[in-house]
C-alpha cells in the first residue's frame, strides 16, 4: 500500500509546480483528457448490470455496511439523534455480533462533541462537516475557524466543500489554496472534500475538480453534501475513481473516494462496489479508501443482510429507526 | 487477480428454452422434413451437441421458394397497414419471449447473456417494429411502391437473430416473401423465429427457413425464380454469390468482411476511447463485420492508451456465456478458432508482439484470449486480413492525413471510429473516410434507424433505415 503521512504525500506533487499560479493550474487541468459524458453513463450502467448473487453479495453487503458514514446533518439534529446514531453505528444489528460496524458517523461540528463522548474508545469515526457547510459561501478565516472548531472538539475527520463559484469562474488557485488552508487546519484529521458535483453539471469540471482537491492534498474526494440533487450517481463516482487511480499512477500517492447523498438502497451501493472493482481496482475495497455517505442505506443493507443469513425478509420493523 | 471481490456466478436459466432432439425445415408454414443429411448443432462453450437439424437439398430449396412465390401473390397486394400488423405482432412477440430467444442464441453461438439480452433481441424487435412502420408509408419512401418477389437471404452466426431481423423485416415490410438460410452452426433461433412466424399466424410461405451448409445456400441463390439475393458473411462467399447471379436479373446486396480502424486522437476522451476500443473488438468476441480490428492511436498517447487497455482487458471476465457477469464469451466453431489461431500465429512471426489478457480459458468449448499485437505495420497479414476473433492490432500514426491514409489503405471499407474531443475533426475525418459507417467518440452501434453497409470489398447495398427499403423495392 502507498504512504499516507501528510508530508511525504505532498512532496511529489510540490514537485509538478502545477499550482504556481491561476495560468499553470489551469493549463494543467484543462490538459486533463476530456471525458465524453455518453460514454461514461453507457459504462457505468454496463457495470450496473453485474449480477451480484450469493457469496459475493454476502461480502459485498458486509463490506459496505464497513464503508458508510452514517450521516445526520439537518438543522434539527439533537444530541439525542446523535447518541442513538452512535449506538447504531456500533451495533448496526444488536441480534447479530458479526454484523460489522459503520466506518464513521458523520455530524455538524457542534455535535462532535456528543459524538466523540457517546462513541468513547470505539473505532468508529466521528466525520465533522466544516467550512460553512453545505454551501461553502463565507470567508476564509470563518471556514478556517469553523474545522479548527470541530478538530478541537475531537473529529477524527474533515468534511469541507469547496467553493464552487470560484471553481466555476476559473479561479482555481483559490480553490486549491482554500482546500490546502482547511488541509492545514485539520492536524491530524483526514480531510474529504466535497466537490458538490450537481453543481458541477459536467463530468469533465468533475475531473478537474477531483484533481485539484487531490493536488491540495484532500485524502478523499466526495461528490455531495447531500443538500442538492442529483448528488452522488454512478456516472459521477465513475469518473472520481478514474480520476483516483490516474493520480495514484502520476504521484504514487492514493486518495479516497465517498459518494454522498442518493444512496439509498443496498442494489444501489453493490453497484458502486462493482465500479470501485472493476475502475480503480480492489485496493479501493476498503473503508479507509472508500466510503459512502448514507443516512438510510444502512437499513437496507441490514434488512438484505437478514435476509442472507436467514432466508427471510424480515421487513422494515426488524431493524432501528435511527 | 487476488481481488477479495471475486462475484459469485450468476447463471441465467436454461429451463425457459426447450431445445427439441431435432429440427426440419419450415415450408410453406410447416415444419417438414430435409432430403439432405441431417447435421447437428453443438454448443460451442461446452461442445455439447443441442440438436439435429434438417439439411436442405435442391429439391427441398425448390419447395420452399416455390411456396414463397405462392405466398407472394397474397402479401403482396396485402395493402400495407395489414402487413404491418403482421409485423407488430411479431416485433411484440419477440420482446415477450425475449429472455427464450436471448438464452437460445446465447447456447447455439456462444456470446454472452449480456450481450444476446441487452443488444441483439432488443434490436431484433426494435427492427420489427420500425419497418412495420414504413410498410403503409412505402409511396414515402422514394423507392417505388412495388416488391421484388422472393428473396433469398443467406446470414452469418456471429448475430444469427439480428441479421434475420436486417433481412426479413424489411422484406415483408415491402410486400416480398422470403426463404431464410442461416448459417450452419447457429440454425436454432431462426426455426424459434419460424414458431413465432406461426404464433402470429403470419400467412403460410411468407417465411421459409431452410436449413444447411454452403450447398443448400449455393442451390438458394441459383434458383431461377429467386428475384433478389441478400447475403451477409465473408468475402469470399460474397464473391461467388456475385459470380454466380452476374448476368441474371437478380437483384443483390452482399454485406461482408471488414477490417477497420478505430482511430484514437492524442485529444480523444481517453477512458471512453479505452472503453470504445474494448467494445469494437471484443464485443461478441471479435465475430463482428464492422469491427475495430486496427487501432490506430496518435503516437504522442500510443503509450498511455496501450497501457490503459491492457488494464482493461485484464477486467474482462471470460468464460461461460450463461452467466450474467461474462464479457467475453466462446469461439463460434473449432474451425473459426483455428483460424484465429493460425492468423495470430502468423502475426508473431512477422514480428508483431503479442499479449492477452491474463485470464483461465474453460478446458472445454472453443475459447481464445481478448489478445493484442503492438509493432503492427500495414505490411502484417493481421492488419490486412479479417480476423473475425478477438484479436486487435496496434498501429500508430503522427498526423490525421496519416491516419486517414492508413485507415483507407485497407481492400474493405465497412466501418471505422474517429476518437476526438474536437467537432471539426470528426467531420473531416467522417468524410476522409472510406467506410460505411463511422462512429465517433463511440463504436458498435446499432440502430433500425441507420443505415448500414459497406465500401470496396465489405461489399455493397445498405440494410437499415429508408435505404434498407431500397433493396427490397421497385
Amino acid at each position: 500500500m502507498v504512504a499516507t503521512e501528510p508530508e511525504i504525500e505532498t512532496t511529489p506533487i510540490r514537485d509538478l509546480d502545477v499550482a504556481r499560479s491561476d495560468a499553470s493550474l489551469r493549463r494543467f487541468l484543462h490538459g486533463l483528457p476530456g471525458v465524453d459524458q455518453v460514454g461514461a453513463e453507457q459504462r457505468a450502467a454496463a457495470l450496473g448490470t453485474r449480477s451480484i448473487k450469493t457469496s459475493a453479495k454476502a461480502y459485498a453487503l458486509d463490506l459496505a455496511i464497513s464503508m458508510v458514514d452514517l450521516t445526520t446533518l439537518e438543522g434539527m439534529d439533537t444530541p439525542g439523534k446523535v447518541r442513538s446514531l452512535a449506538a447504531k453505528a456500533q451495533h448496526p444489528d444488536p441480534s447479530d455480533p458479526t454484523c460489522p460496524q459503520t466506518a464513521a458517523i458523520c455530524v455538524y461540528g457542534d455535535l462532535v462533541g456528543v459524538a466523540k463522548q457517546a462513541l468513547g474508545s470505539s473505532p468508529v469515526k466521528v466525520a465533522a462537516v466544516a467550512t460553512a457547510f453545505p454551501s461553502g459561501r463565507a470567508q476564509l478565516d470563518v471556514k478556517l475557524a469553523d474545522t479548527r472548531d470541530a478538530v478541537a472538539a475531537g473529529a477524527d475527520e474533515i468534511d469541507m466543500v469547496i467553493d464552487r463559484g470560484a471553481f466555476l469562474s476559473g479561479r482555481y488557485l483559490e480553490v486549491f489554496e482554500e482546500i490546502a488552508q482547511v488541509k492545514q487546519a485539520c492536524g491530524d484529521a483526514h480531510l474529504k472534500v466535497i466537490l458538490e458535483t450537481g453543481e458541477l453539471q459536467t463530468l469533465d469540471a468533475v475531473r478537474r475538480a477531483s484533481w485539484l482537491a487531490m493536488l491540495a492534498g484532500g485524502h478523499f474526494i466526495k461528490t455531495s453534501t447531500g443538500k442538492i440533487q442529483p448528488a452522488a450517481t454512478l456516472p459521477v463516482v465513475l469518473v472520481m475513481l478514474e480520476a483516483v487511480r490516474d493520480f495514484r499512477e502520476a504521484t504514487g500517492v492514493q486518495v479516497g473516494v465517498k459518494p454522498a447523498g442518493g444512496i439509498r438502497t443496498a442494489k444501489d451501493a453493490i453497484k458502486h462496489l462493482v465500479v470501485v472493482n472493476e475502475v480503480a481496482g480492489p485496493d479501493w475495497l476498503d473503508p479507509d479508501w472508500f466510503r459512502i455517505g448514507a443516512s438510510t442505506l444502512l437499513n437496507d443493507l441490514l434488512m438484505q443482510r437478514m435476509k442472507m443469513t436467514t432466508g427471510r425478509y424480515s421487513g422494515p420493523d426488524y431493524v432501528t429507526v435511527d | 487477480m487476488g481481488t477479495p471481490f471475486e462475484y459469485a456466478p450468476a447463471p441465467e436459466s436454461r429451463s425457459v428454452v426447450d431445445i427439441k432432439p431435432s429440427y426440419g425445415l419450415f415450408v410453406g408454414g410447416e415444419f417438414v422434413d430435409g432430403h439432405g443429411k441431417a447435421f447437428k448443432t453443438v454448443n460451442p462453450a461446452t461442445e455439447e451437441v443441442l440438436a439435429e437439424v434438417a439439411e436442405a437439398d435442391e429439391h427441398d430449396v425448390d419447395h420452399a421458394v416455390k411456396a414463397a412465390r405462392r405466398a407472394h401473390r397474397t402479401w403482396s397486394r396485402m395493402p400495407g397497414a395489414e402487413r404491418a400488423k403482421y409485423l407488430y405482432r411479431i416485433a411484440r412477440i419477440i420482446a415477450e419471449r425475449s429472455r427464450e430467444l436471448a438464452v437460445l442464441e446465447s447456447i447455439d453461438n456462444g456470446k454472452p447473456i449480456k450481450e444476446s439480452r441487452d443488444v441483439d433481441v432488443p434490436i431484433v424487435s426494435a427492427h420489427f417494429f420500425y419497418y412495420a412502420g414504413w410498410a403503409d408509408k412505402l409511396k414515402y419512401a422514394g423507392y417505388g411502391e412495388q416488391s421484388l418477389g422472393v428473396a433469398a437471404q443467406i446470414i452469418p452466426w456471429n448475430f444469427p437473430l439480428l441479421m434475420l431481423a436486417w433481412k426479413v423485416a424489411p422484406a415483408l415490410a415491402c410486400g416480398n416473401t422470403v426463404v431464410l438460410k442461416p448459417a450452419e452452426t447457429t440454425p436454432l433461433t431462426a426455426l424459434l423465429f419460424a414458431e413465432i412466424c406461426q404464433q402470429a399466424d403470419l400467412p403460410a410461405g411468407v417465411v421459409n427457413i431452410v436449413t444447411g451448409a454452403g450447398s443448400t445456400g449455393q442451390a438458394l441463390v441459383a434458383h431461377p425464380d429467386v428475384d433478389k439475393v441478400a447475403f451477409t458473411g465473408s468475402t469470399d462467399v460474397g464473391k461467388q454469390i456475385a459470380r454466380t447471379v452476374a448476368g441474371t436479373d437478380k437483384r443483390v446486396t452482399l454485406e461482408l468482411g471488414g477490417k477497420a480502424a478505430n482511430i484514437v486522437f492524442d485529444d480523444a476522451p481517453i477512458d471512453q476511447a479505452v472503453e470504445g476500443i474494448v467494445n469494437g473488438i471484443f464485443f461478441n468476441q471479435g465475430h463482428v463485420c464492422c469491427a475495430g480490428s486496427r487501432l490506430l492511436v496518435q503516437e504522442s498517447v500510443a503509450d498511455d492508451v496501450l497501457h490503459r487497455l491492457k488494464r482493461r482487458m485484464a477486467t474482462l471476465r471470460v468464460g461461460d456465456p450463461l452467466d450474467k457477469n461474462t464479457d467475453v464469451g466462446a469461439i463460434n466453431s473449432a474451425e473459426q478458432l483455428a483460424r484465429i489461431r493460425e492468423l495470430s500465429d502468423i502475426g508473431e512471426a512477422e514480428g508483431a508482439e503479442r499479449w492477452s489478457a491474463p485470464c483461465e480459458l474453460p478446458s472445454h468449448g472453443y475459447w481464445f484470449p481478448p489478445t493484442l499485437f503492438t509493432d503492427v505495420t500495414q505490411a502484417h497479414r493481421i492488419a490486412r486480413e479479417e480476423i473475425f476473433g478477438p484479436v486487435l492490432s496496434v498501429l500508430t500514426f503522427r498526423t490525421p492525413a496519416e491516419a486517414v491514409a492508413k485507415a483507407n489503405n485497407t481492400p474493405y471499407g465497412l466501418s471505422a471510429g474517429v476518437w476526438t474531443d474536437k467537432g471539426s475533426l470528426i467531420l473531416k475525418m467522417a468524410n476522409a473516410l472510406r467506410a460505411g459507417v463511422v462512429w465517433a467518440n463511440t463504436f458498435n452501434k446499432f440502430d433500425p434507424t441507420s443505415p448500414f453497409g459497406g465500401y470496396k470489398e465489405s461489399g455493397y447495398g445498405r440494410e437499415g433505415g429508408r435505404h434498407g427499403l431500397e433493396a427490397y423495392l421497385r
